[in-house]
């Protein structure tokens, strides 16, 4: 176990989004975090739990939550460690429910459970800006609240927080306030802390997942270490892996989930504080930790960031695979073939997507055509969005007869069956004042 | 001055927000980090990263330089055919394009690339005489 720093408070982030990997949280347990926080709400993560909620009012939650849970609990029910997660998702409440339900099952008692809600603000039509999708055409509308709600709840003495749609880092930042006492204007501690939240919200990617720099170097890989920092009451952090664990934290792992998903790194915009990414200092220690220190922060701004999406019609795929001789030149022709037999079936496309992979499928416009020339096999995406669905699921029908009657010889079909139609969605964002906001937001304790 | 692609001195990540795409490129670390932070500061202007992904990112570029992590920040508007959930696109959230801005062209003095000595790259089959690896 790694030694601790005199008066530090231990953080863990053991999820990173809703379906990632519950069996690090083991690895984290041995090195006995006092919190260990799960952040499972992507940007989009809503749109697929009010679907859930919309077909069975007791769901809404990420349902891996139990996963976490199972492994968690023991250790929550002897005092040392407290959970606190977004997972709540659309629906904190039934979460909590979930959790009572199971406990009682397993005989489980003696902890408390808090939930957080009033982040959505679909059932309360008046606060969505002019410009803003109407209720009845959004698939969900949440605020991004900060961390002062899960402080209550810590306050009232929750071991279980589950809240909806708390900002990720501010996840982090709740427990950091809670246990140092830090004052609600001290910015520079509460960006110090935010910052930190921001290095452990995507689990494995601080650690030396999704590693651009030298990623064949990281040690055992197929067991990854998720993260922890130990943050002083002055702000000062070090992040660390489990001892026991693979991956690898240092300067370059590091530096690459604090640039993630940031934009000015001078305002870095969040519900508590602005924080300055560009005052700190991070020492790597050579040993798997990095110590952040000097984070400086603004004051916060009187909004909150508001995300709501609405249906924008549907979408299919089909994949063909041609190999070499002229791969490129097959693929390309059966894309223009594929598109003139939809368009004399009169089948009305809103978009048509080509891609092809061997070539530039994922780098477009940035590839040199002629440095890739000549490649052993190409893979064609044909993608298409719809208004309707059949006519989307329809579109397929006009492609596959291409294996035999058309020109392009020896493809392959990349994937089995046919191709489905998916629903799409246009996100909207917007800005909404934090005082209406707050009105609505609910903490309720529970004991088990 | 050579002309290389910026993969030879620099590793990226992107990141996505709704329609936007952000780029963090970094100078590795290593003795040389501060002159290959200057190189980077020079020659990866949002112009150019914005010319370099032509139709993809039909929005603004703007940059963010933040030498204190030896980092630039791109942020790309109407980077995403419009946004992970709505992009027909196969890579919809952009995860792809940290590495195809490493294809950009770069001009970088010999003596620093004659110090840096080859880009780094894995073996072909970088696990191949792990110890943990399943045969």
């Amino acid at each position: 176990m790694i030694q601790r720093p005199e008066g530090a408070v231990r953080i863990a982030g053991g999820q990173g989004f809703y379906g990632d990997a519950p069996g690090p949280i083991a690895d984290l347990l041995t090195e006995e975090p006092d919190f260990v926080v799960l952040e499972a709400l992507a940007e989009l993560t809503l749109a697929i739990l009010n679907k859930d909620r919309a077909r069975d009012e007791t769901l809404g939650y990420t349902r891996d939550l139990p996963l976490y849970l199972l492994q968690l609990l023991p250790t929550v029910l002897e005092g040392k460690v407290k959970v606190i997660t977004n997972a709540g998702g659309i629906n904190p409440r039934a979460a909590a429910q979930m959790v009572a339900k199971a406990a009682q099952r397993f005989g489980l008692s003696g902890f408390t459970v808090a939930t957080v809600v009033g982040d959505d603000v679909l059932g309360r039509p008046e606060l969505l800006p002019e410009d803003f999708p109407s209720a009845e055409a959004l698939a969900f509308a949440n605020a991004y609240l900060g961390a002062r709600p899960v402080v209550d709840a810590l306050e009232q003495g929750a071991d279980l927080v589950i809240t909806g749609r708390v900002a990720d880092a501010a996840l982090f930042l709740a427990p950091l306030v809670h246990e140092h006492g830090w004052a609600w204007d001290d910015w520079d501690k509460l960006a110090s802390g935010m910052l930190v939240g921001h290095l452990l919200e995507c689990s494995g990617q601080s650690t030396g997942g999704n590693n651009a720099g030298r990623w064949w170097e990281v040690p055992e890989p197929w067991r990854f270490g998720f993260p922890l920092a130990d943050v002083q009451p002055d702000g000062t952090a070090t992040i660390f892996k489990p001892e026991v664990a693979g991956g690898r934290v240092d300067y370059d792992t590091v530096r690459q989930q604090l640039f993630y998903e940031v934009h000015d790194p001078s305002a870095y915009l969040t519900p508590d504080v602005v924080v300055d990414m560009t005052t700190l200092t991070l020492d790597d220690r050579g040993d798997d930790r990095v110590v952040v220190t000097g984070v400086t922060g603004k004051p916060a701004t009187d909004t909150y960031k508001l995300v709501g999406a609405v249906a924008e019609g549907y979408a299919a795929e089909l994949s063909l695979a041609f190999a070499w001789p002229d791969a490129e030149a097959k693929a390309r022709a059966a894309a223009d073939i594929a598109r003139k037999r939809i368009e004399v079936a009169g089948l009305a496309l809103d978009d048509w997507q080509v891609e092809l992979f061997g070539v530039n499928a994922l780098h477009g416009p940035a590839v040199d055509l002629d440095e890739v020339a000549g490649q052993s096999e190409v893979v064609l995406r044909m993608a298409w969005r719809c208004a309707e669905r059949d006519v989307c699921e329809q579109v397929a029908r006009h492609i596959v007869p291409l294996g035999l009657s058309a020109p392009p010889p020896g493809f392959a079909p990349a994937g089995r069956g046919r191709p489905k139609s998916s629903s799409l969605l246009r996100i909207a964002t917007a800005l909404v004042d934090k005082r209406r906001v707050d009105e609505g937001v609910r903490v309720s304790v529970e004991k088990i | 001055m050579a002309k290389v692609k910026l993969a030879e001195i620099a590793f990226a990540r992107s990141g996505d927000k709704g329609d936007r795409s952000d780029l963090g490129v970094f100078a590795p670390a290593g003795p040389h980090i501060d002159e290959v932070y200057a190189v980077l500061e020079r020659e990866v202007t949002a112009e150019r990263v914005k010319a370099h992904f032509g139709d993809f990112v039909r929005g603004e570029v703007t940059r963010y330089p933040a030498p204190n992590v030896h980092g630039l920040k791109f942020v790309m508007e109407e980077a995403l055919a419009g946004g992970g959930p709505r992009s027909l696109r196969a890579d919809n959230l952009g995860k792809a394009l940290g590495g195809a801005v490493l294809r950009l062209e770069i001009e970088v003095p010999d003596e620093l690339l004659a110090k840096l000595g080859p880009r780094p790259a894995p073996l072909r089959d970088p696990y191949a005489t792990a110890a943990w690896r399943v045969d």
